[in-house]
């Protein structure tokens, strides 16, 4: 067995543990630095939730209701679909029977969507 | 001990370390070079109250370069901040939410007090609204007089606090309050009252001046 030195490898791994070591030393030497010099003082003001210096009110996991999923879907038809059918078209001609029925597939979806959302007179301006 | 004399031991002789400077051999501590990093790189919170806070920002562009003194990096949180530049008016509704930035800030903090109105009140000092300086609820390290101070008394400020840094001692009797595990860390955010913040002060850090006539 040839000795490890000689592995194309070693040198990386020697790279890795310098890497390696550069990174962790500076956290391990500011641990024990606090740890000698500086008592943690933690209490409830300095733990808590960061709002400007207010306090803050109620659960930051709010929940969103669900009828904006109709914006969702208004977005995904004007802006999403847009971003598909310019690649799509400049590269119409060199495409496959396949791809192109995957594309239509695609873009039959997105027509679906706007139906609903026609249908559901998000379109109508009030 | 006498006035001229450092607060903290010193480790090496000052007139060694010179001689020895001349030889081309220079000798330092960890608390120097501790001290020495640490005020290299001040951190202010970003945050301005009134009128003083146009002049700090003044000082941190072009022409007065706070960058010059590594503390050009104000920081939008006050986790990330060691230093409070109060730099304006503290009405009494807005004196809780300072203390309490000053509170979640991460030790060692230092304050500024930028002006008269953060000092004393300044021109609104009898006004029913206006708290009459924020050194009645957090330690301030510099005050600055001035109504607004110009960016040239900020940056004297910075460097006296600086100067403040740089004695600090890591240990011994003399060190600073967030090494001592004794001293408090927490400051009571003052709340709202029928007639005036309660408490009016903290007297821990301020104590009402007597009046002798």
């Amino acid at each position: 067995m040839p000795p490890m030195t000689s592995s194309p490898y070693f040198s990386l791994a020697i790279l890795f543990f310098g890497a390696l070591g550069f990174g962790l030393a500076p956290l391990g030497l500011a641990w024990l630095w606090a740890h000698t010099f500086a008592p943690p003082k933690p209490n409830a003001i300095k733990n808590a939730i960061y709002e400007c210096g207010l306090e803050s009110k109620g659960d930051a996991w709010v929940q969103f209701r669900s009828g904006y999923y109709l914006y969702a879907i208004i977005f995904l038809i004007f802006d999403v679909e847009t971003v598909f059918l310019l690649p799509f078209a400049v590269a119409f001609t060199g495409l496959t029977a396949g791809a192109c029925l995957a594309m239509l597939v695609f873009v039959l979806l997105l027509v679906e969507g706007l139906a609903w959302a026609w249908a559901k007179g998000v379109l109508t301006w009030q | 001990m006498g006035l001229g004399e450092r607060s903290f031991d010193v480790a090496v002789d000052p007139e060694l370390k010179i001689e020895l400077g001349k030889q081309g051999i220079f000798v330092t501590t960890i608390q120097e070079l501790y001290n020495w990093g640490r005020k290299s790189s001040v951190w202010p919170m970003q945050f301005g109250l009134a009128c003083c806070a146009i002049e700090m920002i003044a000082t941190t562009m072009a022409r007065y370069d706070l960058a010059r003194f590594g503390a050009e990096v104000f920081r939008p949180s006050p986790r990330q901040a060691d230093l409070m530049i109060v730099s304006g008016t503290v009405t009494k509704k807005m004196a809780p939410q300072v203390v309490r930035l000053y509170n979640q800030m991460a030790e060692p903090r230092y304050v500024i007090a930028m002006g008269a109105c953060a000092i004393s009140g300044g021109p609104f000092k009898q006004g029913y609204n206006v708290l009459k300086g924020i050194d009645r609820y957090i330690p301030v390290d510099v005050h600055i007089p001035g109504c607004p101070p110009r960016p040239e008394a900020l940056l004297q400020a910075f460097m006296t606090l600086q100067k403040k840094i740089d004695e600090q001692s890591l240990t011994g009797e003399n060190r600073p309050r967030y090494l001592n595990v004794d001293a408090p860390g927490e400051f009571p955010v003052p709340e709202q009252g029928e007639h005036d913040l309660v408490p009016a002060s903290n007297p821990n850090v301020w104590t009402v001046p007597v009046v002798i006539r």
